[in-house]
Protein backbone atom coordinates (compact mmCIF):
# COMPACT_ATOMS: atom_id res chain seq x y z
CA UNK A 1 0.00 0.00 0.00
CA UNK A 2 1.11 3.71 -1.18
CA UNK A 3 1.62 5.67 1.79
CA UNK A 4 0.02 9.06 1.31
CA UNK A 5 2.40 11.35 -0.20
CA UNK A 6 2.37 15.09 1.87
CA UNK A 7 2.44 18.27 -0.85
CA UNK A 8 5.54 19.58 0.16
CA UNK A 9 5.49 23.51 -0.62
CA UNK A 10 2.11 22.69 -1.76
CA UNK A 11 1.38 26.24 -3.95
CA UNK A 12 1.65 24.73 -7.28
CA UNK A 13 0.88 27.93 -9.25
CA UNK A 14 -2.28 27.16 -10.36
CA UNK A 15 -3.27 27.11 -6.15
CA UNK A 16 -4.24 30.82 -5.07
CA UNK A 17 -4.32 30.27 -1.39
CA UNK A 18 -3.52 32.72 0.58
CA UNK A 19 -1.91 31.15 3.62
CA UNK A 20 0.66 28.87 3.74
CA UNK A 21 -0.23 27.05 7.01
CA UNK A 22 -3.73 25.60 6.07
CA UNK A 23 -3.09 25.02 2.68
CA UNK A 24 -0.75 22.11 3.82
CA UNK A 25 -2.91 20.93 6.33
CA UNK A 26 -5.73 20.96 3.78
CA UNK A 27 -3.61 18.98 1.52
CA UNK A 28 -2.70 16.31 4.24
CA UNK A 29 -6.39 15.92 5.02
CA UNK A 30 -7.47 15.46 1.90
CA UNK A 31 -4.88 12.96 0.72
CA UNK A 32 -5.65 11.33 3.64
CA UNK A 33 -9.32 11.10 3.07
CA UNK A 34 -9.14 9.80 -0.61
CA UNK A 35 -6.48 6.93 0.80
CA UNK A 36 -9.00 6.08 3.13
CA UNK A 37 -11.16 5.67 0.71
CA UNK A 38 -9.21 4.12 -1.72
CA UNK A 39 -8.11 1.66 0.59
CA UNK A 40 -12.26 0.35 1.63
CA UNK A 41 -12.65 0.39 -2.07
CA UNK A 42 -9.86 -1.78 -3.08
CA UNK A 43 -9.21 -4.53 0.06
CA UNK A 44 -12.05 -6.78 -1.41
CA UNK A 45 -9.73 -7.02 -4.26
CA UNK A 46 -6.33 -7.31 -2.40
CA UNK A 47 -7.86 -10.03 -0.36
CA UNK A 48 -9.08 -11.54 -3.36
CA UNK A 49 -5.74 -11.77 -4.60
CA UNK A 50 -3.92 -12.65 -1.43
CA UNK A 51 -6.21 -15.16 -1.24
CA UNK A 52 -5.74 -16.75 -4.79
CA UNK A 53 -2.27 -17.77 -3.38
CA UNK A 54 -3.71 -19.57 -0.01
CA UNK A 55 -4.05 -23.22 0.21
CA UNK A 56 -7.90 -24.28 0.95
CA UNK A 57 -6.77 -25.26 4.31
CA UNK A 58 -5.73 -21.76 4.97
CA UNK A 59 -8.72 -19.96 3.37
CA UNK A 60 -11.38 -21.98 5.85
CA UNK A 61 -9.23 -21.14 8.74
CA UNK A 62 -11.18 -18.70 11.70
CA UNK A 63 -10.52 -16.26 11.80
CA UNK A 64 -9.08 -15.46 8.54
CA UNK A 65 -5.64 -14.90 7.73
CA UNK A 66 -4.45 -11.77 5.84
CA UNK A 67 -0.92 -12.48 3.97
CA UNK A 68 -0.70 -15.96 2.52
CA UNK A 69 1.49 -18.13 4.75
CA UNK A 70 2.23 -20.58 2.48
CA UNK A 71 1.73 -19.06 -1.27
CA UNK A 72 0.96 -21.70 -3.27
CA UNK A 73 -0.16 -21.53 -7.28
CA UNK A 74 -1.72 -24.73 -7.28
CA UNK A 75 -5.27 -22.58 -7.72
CA UNK A 76 -3.99 -21.24 -10.83
CA UNK A 77 -2.36 -24.45 -12.40
CA UNK A 78 -5.73 -26.10 -11.14
CA UNK A 79 -7.71 -23.36 -13.52
CA UNK A 80 -6.33 -24.76 -16.60
CA UNK A 81 -5.97 -28.11 -14.94
CA UNK A 82 -9.29 -29.11 -13.92
CA UNK A 83 -11.23 -26.58 -15.81
CA UNK A 84 -11.12 -25.32 -18.94
CA UNK A 85 -10.32 -21.78 -18.09
CA UNK A 86 -8.95 -21.22 -21.11
CA UNK A 87 -11.83 -21.73 -23.40
CA UNK A 88 -13.97 -19.72 -21.33
CA UNK A 89 -11.50 -16.86 -21.95
CA UNK A 90 -11.79 -17.77 -25.48
CA UNK A 91 -15.51 -17.52 -25.63
CA UNK A 92 -15.53 -14.08 -23.39
CA UNK A 93 -13.06 -12.67 -25.74
CA UNK A 94 -15.08 -13.79 -29.09
CA UNK A 95 -18.32 -12.44 -27.80
CA UNK A 96 -17.03 -9.16 -26.57
CA UNK A 97 -14.70 -8.70 -29.77
CA UNK A 98 -17.95 -8.97 -31.64
CA UNK A 99 -20.38 -6.69 -29.64
CA UNK A 100 -17.53 -4.03 -29.83
CA UNK A 101 -16.86 -4.06 -33.62
CA UNK A 102 -20.92 -4.07 -34.35
CA UNK A 103 -21.64 -1.33 -32.21
CA UNK A 104 -18.34 0.97 -33.32
CA UNK A 105 -19.86 0.32 -36.92
CA UNK A 106 -23.28 0.36 -36.87
CA UNK A 107 -23.89 3.02 -34.00
CA UNK A 108 -21.08 5.46 -35.83
CA UNK A 109 -22.93 4.92 -39.24
CA UNK A 110 -26.29 6.03 -37.49
CA UNK A 111 -24.81 8.58 -35.41
CA UNK A 112 -23.45 10.34 -38.70
CA UNK A 113 -27.07 10.27 -40.53
CA UNK A 114 -28.43 11.36 -37.20
CA UNK A 115 -25.69 13.97 -36.96
CA UNK A 116 -25.77 15.47 -40.43
CA UNK A 117 -27.95 13.84 -42.95
CA UNK A 118 -31.58 14.84 -43.71
CA UNK A 119 -33.92 11.80 -44.38
CA UNK A 120 -37.36 11.29 -43.27
CA UNK A 121 -38.20 9.75 -40.30
CA UNK A 122 -34.97 10.80 -38.91
CA UNK A 123 -36.60 12.58 -35.69
CA UNK A 124 -39.21 9.79 -34.90
CA UNK A 125 -35.82 7.17 -35.24
CA UNK A 126 -34.01 9.32 -33.20
CA UNK A 127 -36.20 9.49 -30.29
CA UNK A 128 -37.38 5.75 -30.56
CA UNK A 129 -33.81 4.62 -30.03
CA UNK A 130 -33.29 7.10 -27.07
CA UNK A 131 -36.85 5.93 -25.60
CA UNK A 132 -35.27 2.62 -25.46
CA UNK A 133 -32.37 3.39 -22.92
CA UNK A 134 -34.68 3.39 -20.42
CA UNK A 135 -36.61 0.32 -20.81
CA UNK A 136 -35.34 -1.98 -18.37
CA UNK A 137 -33.71 -5.28 -19.71
CA UNK A 138 -35.96 -7.49 -18.18
CA UNK A 139 -38.53 -6.46 -20.47
CA UNK A 140 -36.89 -7.78 -23.66
CA UNK A 141 -35.38 -10.77 -21.78
CA UNK A 142 -37.78 -12.95 -22.48
CA UNK A 143 -39.07 -12.20 -25.91
CA UNK A 144 -35.62 -12.20 -26.73
CA UNK A 145 -34.83 -15.63 -25.24
CA UNK A 146 -37.79 -16.69 -27.28
CA UNK A 147 -36.78 -15.39 -30.25
CA UNK A 148 -33.22 -16.79 -30.26
CA UNK A 149 -34.39 -20.03 -29.53
CA UNK A 150 -36.58 -20.13 -32.36
CA UNK A 151 -33.54 -19.04 -34.77
CA UNK A 152 -31.91 -22.22 -33.45
CA UNK A 153 -29.12 -19.78 -31.44
CA UNK A 154 -29.21 -20.97 -27.88
CA UNK A 155 -25.78 -22.02 -26.81
CA UNK A 156 -23.98 -20.49 -29.92
CA UNK A 157 -21.43 -17.80 -29.95
CA UNK A 158 -24.18 -15.97 -32.34
CA UNK A 159 -26.40 -16.38 -29.31
CA UNK A 160 -24.46 -15.02 -27.19
CA UNK A 161 -23.43 -11.58 -29.49
CA UNK A 162 -26.23 -11.16 -31.50
CA UNK A 163 -28.55 -9.31 -29.41
CA UNK A 164 -26.12 -6.99 -28.07
CA UNK A 165 -24.28 -5.60 -31.50
CA UNK A 166 -26.44 -2.53 -31.74
CA UNK A 167 -27.24 -0.52 -28.84
CA UNK A 168 -29.13 2.54 -28.19
CA UNK A 169 -26.40 4.30 -25.65
CA UNK A 170 -23.57 4.27 -29.05
CA UNK A 171 -25.77 5.89 -30.90
CA UNK A 172 -26.21 8.68 -28.51
CA UNK A 173 -22.48 8.83 -27.47
CA UNK A 174 -21.92 9.04 -31.35
CA UNK A 175 -24.07 11.61 -32.77
CA UNK A 176 -23.54 13.91 -29.84
CA UNK A 177 -19.88 13.39 -30.94
CA UNK A 178 -20.65 14.13 -34.80
CA UNK A 179 -22.56 17.27 -33.95
CA UNK A 180 -19.87 19.06 -32.87
CA UNK A 181 -17.26 18.52 -36.41
CA UNK A 182 -18.18 21.62 -38.21
CA UNK A 183 -20.27 21.13 -41.42
CA UNK A 184 -17.86 23.70 -43.48
CA UNK A 185 -15.50 21.00 -43.66
CA UNK A 186 -17.86 18.53 -44.96
CA UNK A 187 -19.78 20.98 -46.85
CA UNK A 188 -15.90 21.47 -48.74
CA UNK A 189 -15.64 17.56 -49.60
CA UNK A 190 -19.12 17.47 -51.28
CA UNK A 191 -18.28 20.25 -53.33
CA UNK A 192 -15.08 18.59 -54.23
CA UNK A 193 -17.24 15.66 -55.73
CA UNK A 194 -17.46 13.29 -52.32
CA UNK A 195 -19.60 10.62 -52.02
CA UNK A 196 -21.24 10.74 -48.27
CA UNK A 197 -19.51 7.00 -47.76
CA UNK A 198 -16.30 8.39 -48.85
CA UNK A 199 -16.86 11.40 -46.21
CA UNK A 200 -17.92 9.39 -43.49
CA UNK A 201 -14.92 6.58 -43.63
CA UNK A 202 -11.92 9.17 -44.84
CA UNK A 203 -13.14 12.50 -42.82
CA UNK A 204 -15.78 11.69 -40.25
CA UNK A 205 -13.86 8.60 -39.25
CA UNK A 206 -10.82 10.06 -38.19
CA UNK A 207 -11.99 12.53 -36.66
CA UNK A 208 -13.79 10.99 -33.99
CA UNK A 209 -11.06 8.87 -32.32
CA UNK A 210 -11.96 9.54 -28.81
CA UNK A 211 -15.66 8.90 -29.21
CA UNK A 212 -14.90 5.52 -30.61
CA UNK A 213 -12.40 4.91 -27.91
CA UNK A 214 -15.21 5.73 -24.96
CA UNK A 215 -17.67 3.47 -26.94
CA UNK A 216 -15.32 0.70 -27.63
CA UNK A 217 -14.25 0.15 -23.60
CA UNK A 218 -17.60 1.02 -22.48
CA UNK A 219 -19.05 -2.58 -24.93
CA UNK A 220 -15.99 -4.41 -24.12
CA UNK A 221 -16.36 -4.04 -20.61
CA UNK A 222 -19.95 -4.65 -20.44
CA UNK A 223 -19.80 -7.71 -22.75
CA UNK A 224 -16.87 -9.05 -20.64
CA UNK A 225 -19.18 -8.75 -18.24
CA UNK A 226 -22.74 -9.45 -19.07
CA UNK A 227 -23.33 -11.90 -16.68
CA UNK A 228 -27.68 -12.93 -16.85
CA UNK A 229 -27.95 -13.31 -20.47
CA UNK A 230 -24.94 -16.01 -21.40
CA UNK A 231 -26.26 -17.65 -18.01
CA UNK A 232 -29.13 -18.75 -19.46
CA UNK A 233 -28.10 -18.52 -23.09
CA UNK A 234 -25.07 -20.98 -22.64
CA UNK A 235 -26.22 -24.27 -21.58
CA UNK A 236 -23.03 -26.38 -21.84
CA UNK A 237 -19.61 -25.88 -20.42
CA UNK A 238 -17.78 -25.42 -23.58
CA UNK A 239 -20.08 -21.94 -23.86
CA UNK A 240 -19.81 -20.87 -21.22
CA UNK A 241 -18.42 -16.90 -20.21
CA UNK A 242 -15.61 -15.91 -18.00
CA UNK A 243 -18.44 -14.78 -15.30
CA UNK A 244 -21.21 -18.19 -15.76
CA UNK A 245 -18.23 -20.27 -14.93
CA UNK A 246 -17.36 -18.38 -12.52
CA UNK A 247 -20.94 -17.75 -10.91
CA UNK A 248 -21.69 -21.39 -11.55
CA UNK A 249 -18.22 -23.06 -9.90
CA UNK A 250 -19.21 -20.86 -6.89
CA UNK A 251 -22.39 -22.33 -6.09
CA UNK A 252 -22.12 -25.55 -7.75
CA UNK A 253 -19.70 -29.11 -7.26
CA UNK A 254 -16.40 -26.57 -6.93
CA UNK A 255 -17.98 -24.73 -3.53
CA UNK A 256 -15.79 -25.66 -1.05
CA UNK A 257 -12.96 -24.33 -3.40
CA UNK A 258 -12.91 -21.07 -2.50
CA UNK A 259 -8.63 -20.26 -3.63
CA UNK A 260 -9.68 -21.86 -7.53
CA UNK A 261 -12.59 -19.28 -7.40
CA UNK A 262 -10.76 -16.80 -6.08
CA UNK A 263 -7.69 -16.89 -8.56
CA UNK A 264 -10.12 -17.46 -11.39
CA UNK A 265 -11.87 -14.08 -10.46
CA UNK A 266 -8.51 -12.67 -9.80
CA UNK A 267 -7.48 -13.81 -13.29
CA UNK A 268 -10.97 -12.69 -15.45
CA UNK A 269 -9.88 -9.28 -13.90
CA UNK A 270 -6.71 -8.57 -15.58
CA UNK A 271 -8.01 -7.75 -19.06
CA UNK A 272 -10.50 -5.40 -18.36
CA UNK A 273 -8.11 -3.68 -15.79
CA UNK A 274 -5.59 -3.63 -18.95
CA UNK A 275 -7.98 -2.19 -21.29
CA UNK A 276 -9.27 0.20 -18.55
CA UNK A 277 -5.43 1.65 -17.60
CA UNK A 278 -4.81 2.06 -21.19
CA UNK A 279 -7.73 3.91 -22.29
CA UNK A 280 -8.75 5.71 -19.01
CA UNK A 281 -7.62 9.05 -20.31
CA UNK A 282 -9.84 9.13 -23.11
CA UNK A 283 -12.84 7.79 -21.16
CA UNK A 284 -13.36 10.92 -18.88
CA UNK A 285 -13.04 13.58 -22.71
CA UNK A 286 -15.78 10.60 -23.82
CA UNK A 287 -18.45 11.00 -21.18
CA UNK A 288 -17.49 14.42 -21.04
CA UNK A 289 -18.81 14.67 -24.93
CA UNK A 290 -21.80 12.87 -23.91
CA UNK A 291 -23.21 16.05 -23.72
CA UNK A 292 -23.92 16.07 -19.67
CA UNK A 293 -22.94 20.19 -19.34
CA UNK B 1 -39.98 16.02 -53.66
CA UNK B 2 -36.74 16.68 -55.38
CA UNK B 3 -34.72 14.49 -56.62
CA UNK B 4 -31.57 15.93 -54.52
CA UNK B 5 -33.72 15.49 -51.31
CA UNK B 6 -34.99 12.06 -52.41
CA UNK B 7 -31.34 11.29 -53.42
CA UNK B 8 -30.19 12.53 -50.07
CA UNK B 9 -32.77 10.41 -48.05
CA UNK B 10 -31.70 7.13 -49.60
CA UNK B 11 -28.11 8.20 -48.47
CA UNK B 12 -29.42 8.79 -45.13
CA UNK B 13 -31.13 5.41 -44.87
CA UNK B 14 -28.28 3.23 -46.12
CA UNK B 15 -26.16 4.58 -43.36
CA UNK B 16 -29.01 4.13 -41.30
CA UNK B 17 -30.27 0.62 -42.25
CA UNK B 18 -27.74 -2.03 -40.76
CA UNK B 19 -28.41 -0.29 -36.97
CA UNK B 20 -31.84 -0.45 -37.74
CA UNK B 21 -32.29 -3.92 -38.91
CA UNK B 22 -30.66 -5.15 -35.67
CA UNK B 23 -32.02 -3.01 -33.79
CA UNK B 24 -35.64 -3.90 -34.83
CA UNK B 25 -35.19 -7.64 -34.33
CA UNK B 26 -33.24 -7.59 -30.76
CA UNK B 27 -34.46 -4.36 -29.17
CA UNK B 28 -37.94 -3.16 -30.81
CA UNK B 29 -39.45 -6.48 -31.44
CA UNK B 30 -38.74 -7.78 -27.83
CA UNK B 31 -40.00 -4.80 -26.84
CA UNK B 32 -43.40 -4.64 -28.57
CA UNK B 33 -43.60 -8.54 -28.13
CA UNK B 34 -43.38 -8.06 -24.56
CA UNK B 35 -46.29 -5.65 -24.58
CA UNK B 36 -48.30 -7.92 -26.29
CA UNK B 37 -47.55 -10.48 -24.31
CA UNK B 38 -48.24 -8.82 -20.56
CA UNK B 39 -52.30 -8.64 -22.09
CA UNK B 40 -51.95 -12.62 -22.96
CA UNK B 41 -51.68 -15.70 -20.64
CA UNK B 42 -48.56 -17.05 -22.75
CA UNK B 43 -46.74 -19.72 -21.11
CA UNK B 44 -43.69 -21.87 -21.66
CA UNK B 45 -45.59 -24.68 -23.07
CA UNK B 46 -47.58 -22.20 -25.19
CA UNK B 47 -44.03 -21.18 -27.47
CA UNK B 48 -44.62 -23.97 -30.34
CA UNK B 49 -48.40 -23.40 -30.34
CA UNK B 50 -48.82 -19.47 -29.98
CA UNK B 51 -52.81 -19.74 -31.52
CA UNK B 52 -53.92 -21.70 -28.07
CA UNK B 53 -52.99 -18.38 -26.65
CA UNK B 54 -55.82 -16.57 -25.36
CA UNK B 55 -55.98 -12.66 -24.48
CA UNK B 56 -56.65 -11.71 -21.22
CA UNK B 57 -56.88 -8.10 -21.48
CA UNK B 58 -55.23 -6.43 -18.00
CA UNK B 59 -55.57 -9.20 -15.48
CA UNK B 60 -52.03 -9.78 -15.55
CA UNK B 61 -51.55 -6.28 -14.29
CA UNK B 62 -54.04 -7.32 -12.03
CA UNK B 63 -52.32 -10.16 -10.64
CA UNK B 64 -49.28 -8.02 -10.29
CA UNK B 65 -50.53 -5.54 -8.50
CA UNK B 66 -52.31 -7.48 -5.86
CA UNK B 67 -49.77 -10.17 -5.23
CA UNK B 68 -47.82 -10.03 -1.46
CA UNK B 69 -44.54 -10.90 -2.79
CA UNK B 70 -44.62 -8.03 -5.44
CA UNK B 71 -45.56 -5.67 -2.42
CA UNK B 72 -42.92 -6.85 -0.50
CA UNK B 73 -40.35 -6.71 -3.87
CA UNK B 74 -42.01 -3.33 -4.43
CA UNK B 75 -41.29 -2.45 -0.61
CA UNK B 76 -37.72 -3.59 -0.69
CA UNK B 77 -36.65 -2.06 -4.39
CA UNK B 78 -37.81 0.98 -3.12
CA UNK B 79 -35.95 1.07 -0.15
CA UNK B 80 -32.68 0.30 -2.37
CA UNK B 81 -33.65 3.01 -4.70
CA UNK B 82 -33.93 5.55 -1.91
CA UNK B 83 -31.21 5.11 0.11
CA UNK B 84 -28.60 3.93 -2.20
CA UNK B 85 -28.92 6.46 -5.03
CA UNK B 86 -28.36 9.51 -2.72
CA UNK B 87 -25.61 7.21 -0.91
CA UNK B 88 -23.69 6.80 -3.87
CA UNK B 89 -23.81 9.95 -5.68
CA UNK B 90 -22.40 11.74 -2.01
CA UNK B 91 -19.82 9.60 -2.30
CA UNK B 92 -19.30 10.25 -6.39
CA UNK B 93 -19.06 13.74 -5.55
CA UNK B 94 -17.32 13.48 -2.65
CA UNK B 95 -14.10 10.94 -4.35
CA UNK B 96 -14.79 13.92 -7.62
CA UNK B 97 -14.59 17.02 -5.63
CA UNK B 98 -11.86 15.71 -3.74
CA UNK B 99 -9.15 14.29 -6.78
CA UNK B 100 -10.40 17.39 -8.72
CA UNK B 101 -8.28 19.58 -6.54
CA UNK B 102 -5.19 20.72 -7.82
CA UNK B 103 -2.94 19.64 -5.19
CA UNK B 104 -3.66 15.95 -5.55
CA UNK B 105 -0.96 13.22 -6.56
CA UNK B 106 -1.37 10.07 -8.07
CA UNK B 107 -4.52 10.64 -9.70
CA UNK B 108 -4.22 7.64 -12.11
CA UNK B 109 -3.53 5.34 -8.89
CA UNK B 110 -6.73 6.96 -7.44
CA UNK B 111 -9.09 6.96 -10.58
CA UNK B 112 -8.14 3.35 -11.62
CA UNK B 113 -8.89 1.89 -7.95
CA UNK B 114 -11.23 3.65 -7.41
CA UNK B 115 -12.88 2.99 -10.86
CA UNK B 116 -11.82 -1.27 -10.51
CA UNK B 117 -15.67 -1.81 -8.59
CA UNK B 118 -17.18 -0.94 -11.95
CA UNK B 119 -15.08 -2.73 -14.31
CA UNK B 120 -15.34 -5.91 -12.32
CA UNK B 121 -18.27 -8.88 -12.98
CA UNK B 122 -20.68 -9.42 -10.40
CA UNK B 123 -19.96 -13.31 -10.56
CA UNK B 124 -16.42 -12.07 -9.02
CA UNK B 125 -17.82 -9.44 -7.42
CA UNK B 126 -19.62 -12.08 -5.33
CA UNK B 127 -17.12 -14.09 -5.06
CA UNK B 128 -15.13 -11.60 -2.89
CA UNK B 129 -17.95 -10.35 -1.25
CA UNK B 130 -19.03 -13.48 0.57
CA UNK B 131 -16.32 -13.76 1.60
CA UNK B 132 -16.05 -10.10 3.43
CA UNK B 133 -19.10 -10.38 4.85
CA UNK B 134 -19.13 -13.96 5.54
CA UNK B 135 -20.51 -14.87 8.99
CA UNK B 136 -17.45 -17.52 10.54
CA UNK B 137 -14.38 -16.68 7.66
CA UNK B 138 -15.60 -13.52 6.65
CA UNK B 139 -13.31 -10.33 6.75
CA UNK B 140 -15.42 -7.75 8.41
CA UNK B 141 -16.18 -10.40 11.07
CA UNK B 142 -12.37 -11.29 11.27
CA UNK B 143 -11.00 -7.63 12.20
CA UNK B 144 -14.45 -7.44 14.74
CA UNK B 145 -13.24 -10.45 16.81
CA UNK B 146 -9.77 -9.23 17.06
CA UNK B 147 -12.03 -6.65 19.37
CA UNK B 148 -14.08 -9.48 20.94
CA UNK B 149 -17.04 -8.48 18.97
CA UNK B 150 -18.52 -11.51 17.35
CA UNK B 151 -19.56 -9.84 14.02
CA UNK B 152 -23.84 -10.79 13.09
CA UNK B 153 -24.22 -12.84 9.76
CA UNK B 154 -24.27 -10.00 7.53
CA UNK B 155 -26.04 -11.94 4.62
CA UNK B 156 -28.04 -14.38 6.54
CA UNK B 157 -29.79 -11.90 8.79
CA UNK B 158 -33.00 -10.35 7.24
CA UNK B 159 -32.95 -7.23 8.96
CA UNK B 160 -28.92 -6.65 7.36
CA UNK B 161 -28.94 -8.23 4.44
CA UNK B 162 -30.77 -5.37 2.33
CA UNK B 163 -28.31 -3.01 3.96
CA UNK B 164 -25.13 -4.91 3.13
CA UNK B 165 -26.36 -5.15 -0.74
CA UNK B 166 -27.17 -1.22 -0.37
CA UNK B 167 -23.79 -1.00 0.69
CA UNK B 168 -22.04 -3.63 -1.92
CA UNK B 169 -23.90 -1.69 -4.80
CA UNK B 170 -23.01 2.26 -3.69
CA UNK B 171 -19.08 0.52 -3.08
CA UNK B 172 -19.69 -0.82 -6.83
CA UNK B 173 -21.09 2.15 -8.70
CA UNK B 174 -19.64 5.22 -7.06
CA UNK B 175 -16.89 4.61 -9.17
CA UNK B 176 -18.34 5.23 -12.28
CA UNK B 177 -20.44 8.50 -10.64
CA UNK B 178 -17.13 10.07 -9.96
CA UNK B 179 -15.85 10.09 -13.72
CA UNK B 180 -18.74 11.75 -14.65
CA UNK B 181 -18.41 14.49 -11.84
CA UNK B 182 -15.45 14.84 -12.66
CA UNK B 183 -16.26 15.35 -16.06
CA UNK B 184 -18.62 17.85 -15.00
CA UNK B 185 -16.24 19.62 -12.62
CA UNK B 186 -14.15 19.53 -15.60
CA UNK B 187 -16.87 22.18 -17.53
CA UNK B 188 -16.85 24.63 -14.49
CA UNK B 189 -14.57 27.53 -15.46
CA UNK B 190 -11.35 28.00 -13.08
CA UNK B 191 -11.88 31.95 -12.79
CA UNK B 192 -14.73 31.36 -11.14
CA UNK B 193 -13.37 30.19 -7.66
CA UNK B 194 -10.94 33.02 -8.11
CA UNK B 195 -12.91 35.21 -8.04
CA UNK B 196 -15.06 33.91 -5.33
CA UNK B 197 -11.80 34.05 -3.61
CA UNK B 198 -11.12 37.49 -4.48
CA UNK B 199 -14.49 37.93 -2.64
CA UNK B 200 -13.45 36.28 0.40
CA UNK B 201 -15.77 33.30 0.20
CA UNK B 202 -14.63 29.90 2.34
CA UNK B 203 -13.99 26.92 0.71
CA UNK B 204 -17.64 25.58 1.27
CA UNK B 205 -19.47 28.72 0.26
CA UNK B 206 -17.54 28.32 -3.10
CA UNK B 207 -18.61 24.79 -3.00
CA UNK B 208 -22.38 25.57 -2.28
CA UNK B 209 -22.49 28.65 -4.57
CA UNK B 210 -20.72 27.80 -7.08
CA UNK B 211 -19.76 23.86 -7.82
CA UNK B 212 -23.40 22.57 -7.17
CA UNK B 213 -25.64 25.08 -8.82
CA UNK B 214 -23.30 24.65 -11.83
CA UNK B 215 -23.16 20.99 -11.52
CA UNK B 216 -26.98 20.72 -12.13
CA UNK B 217 -27.01 19.67 -15.42
CA UNK B 218 -24.26 16.64 -13.84
CA UNK B 219 -25.77 16.22 -11.10
CA UNK B 220 -29.35 15.17 -13.08
CA UNK B 221 -27.31 13.24 -16.10
CA UNK B 222 -26.01 11.16 -12.48
CA UNK B 223 -29.56 10.66 -11.14
CA UNK B 224 -31.42 9.45 -14.30
CA UNK B 225 -28.48 6.81 -14.97
CA UNK B 226 -28.04 5.68 -11.41
CA UNK B 227 -31.90 5.51 -10.86
CA UNK B 228 -32.74 3.39 -14.38
CA UNK B 229 -29.61 1.24 -12.95
CA UNK B 230 -31.05 0.72 -9.69
CA UNK B 231 -34.88 0.24 -10.05
CA UNK B 232 -33.61 -2.63 -11.86
CA UNK B 233 -31.86 -3.90 -8.43
CA UNK B 234 -31.01 -7.34 -9.34
CA UNK B 235 -27.65 -8.80 -9.89
CA UNK B 236 -26.81 -8.30 -6.10
CA UNK B 237 -29.69 -10.33 -4.55
CA UNK B 238 -28.96 -12.97 -7.57
CA UNK B 239 -25.76 -13.66 -6.69
CA UNK B 240 -25.24 -13.07 -2.93
CA UNK B 241 -28.66 -14.01 -1.38
CA UNK B 242 -30.84 -15.39 -3.93
CA UNK B 243 -33.61 -12.48 -2.66
CA UNK B 244 -33.46 -14.31 0.84
CA UNK B 245 -33.72 -14.70 3.60
CA UNK B 246 -37.63 -14.84 3.84
CA UNK B 247 -37.29 -12.43 0.75
CA UNK B 248 -36.23 -9.63 2.78
CA UNK B 249 -33.66 -8.83 -0.57
CA UNK B 250 -36.09 -9.69 -3.58
CA UNK B 251 -36.50 -7.23 -6.13
CA UNK B 252 -39.24 -6.33 -8.27
CA UNK B 253 -36.81 -7.53 -11.45
CA UNK B 254 -35.77 -10.68 -9.62
CA UNK B 255 -39.33 -11.45 -9.02
CA UNK B 256 -40.12 -10.86 -12.68
CA UNK B 257 -37.17 -13.19 -13.35
CA UNK B 258 -38.87 -15.57 -11.16
CA UNK B 259 -41.79 -15.55 -12.60
CA UNK B 260 -39.93 -16.02 -15.83
CA UNK B 261 -38.23 -19.21 -14.88
CA UNK B 262 -41.45 -20.75 -13.89
CA UNK B 263 -42.91 -20.34 -17.18
CA UNK B 264 -44.98 -17.41 -16.52
CA UNK B 265 -44.38 -15.22 -19.48
CA UNK B 266 -47.52 -13.16 -19.54
CA UNK B 267 -46.84 -12.58 -15.91
CA UNK B 268 -43.33 -11.42 -16.44
CA UNK B 269 -44.19 -9.27 -19.14
CA UNK B 270 -46.93 -7.22 -17.13
CA UNK B 271 -44.02 -7.07 -14.31
CA UNK B 272 -41.90 -5.78 -16.07
CA UNK B 273 -43.58 -2.83 -18.07
CA UNK B 274 -44.82 -1.96 -14.59
CA UNK B 275 -41.11 -1.62 -13.68
CA UNK B 276 -41.08 0.27 -16.74
CA UNK B 277 -42.98 2.76 -15.79
CA UNK B 278 -41.80 3.04 -12.53
CA UNK B 279 -38.28 4.16 -14.36
CA UNK B 280 -40.36 6.58 -16.40
CA UNK B 281 -41.36 8.29 -13.85
CA UNK B 282 -38.66 8.79 -11.41
CA UNK B 283 -36.82 9.79 -14.56
CA UNK B 284 -39.72 12.93 -15.03
CA UNK B 285 -38.79 13.52 -11.42
CA UNK B 286 -35.24 14.12 -11.34
CA UNK B 287 -35.91 16.04 -14.63
CA UNK B 288 -38.73 18.05 -12.30
CA UNK B 289 -35.72 18.27 -9.22
CA UNK B 290 -32.77 19.19 -11.55
CA UNK B 291 -34.13 21.85 -13.51
CA UNK B 292 -32.39 24.85 -14.18
CA UNK B 293 -33.23 27.66 -11.56
CA UNK B 294 -34.37 30.42 -13.72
Amino acid sequence: MTAPTIPRGSHSPSQPTGHKGPGRRRGWLLHLGLLGGLILVVTPFVWMILGSFKTTAELRRVPPTWLPEQITLSNYQDLFERLDFGRYFFNSALVATAVTVGNLVFCSMLGYALAKLRFPGRRPLFLLVLTTLMVPGLVTFMPLFVLVANMGLVNTHAGLALPFVAQAFGVFLMRQFIIGIPDDLLDAARIDGAGEHYIFWRIVIPLTGPALATLAILMFLGSWNNFLWPLVVATTEDMYTLPVAIALFSTGQHETNLGLLMAGSAAALVPVLVVFVALQRFFTQGIAMTGIK
Amino acid sequence: MRPGRAREGLVGWSFALPFVVFFTVFMAGPILAALVTSFTDLRVTDIRSPFSVDIVGVDNYVAVLQDPIFHRAAVNTAIFVLVGIPLTMVLGLLTAVGLNSAIVKFRTLFRVGYYMPVVTSIAAVAVVWRMVLGAEIGLVNGILSVFGITGPGWLTSSSLALGSLIVMAAWRNMGFLMIIFLAGLQTIPRDLYEAAEVDGSSRWQQFRHVTLPLLRPTMLFAAVITGIGYLQFFEEPFVMTQGGPLNSTLSVAYHAYNQFSFGNYGYTAAASYVLFLAIALLTVFWFRLFRPQT
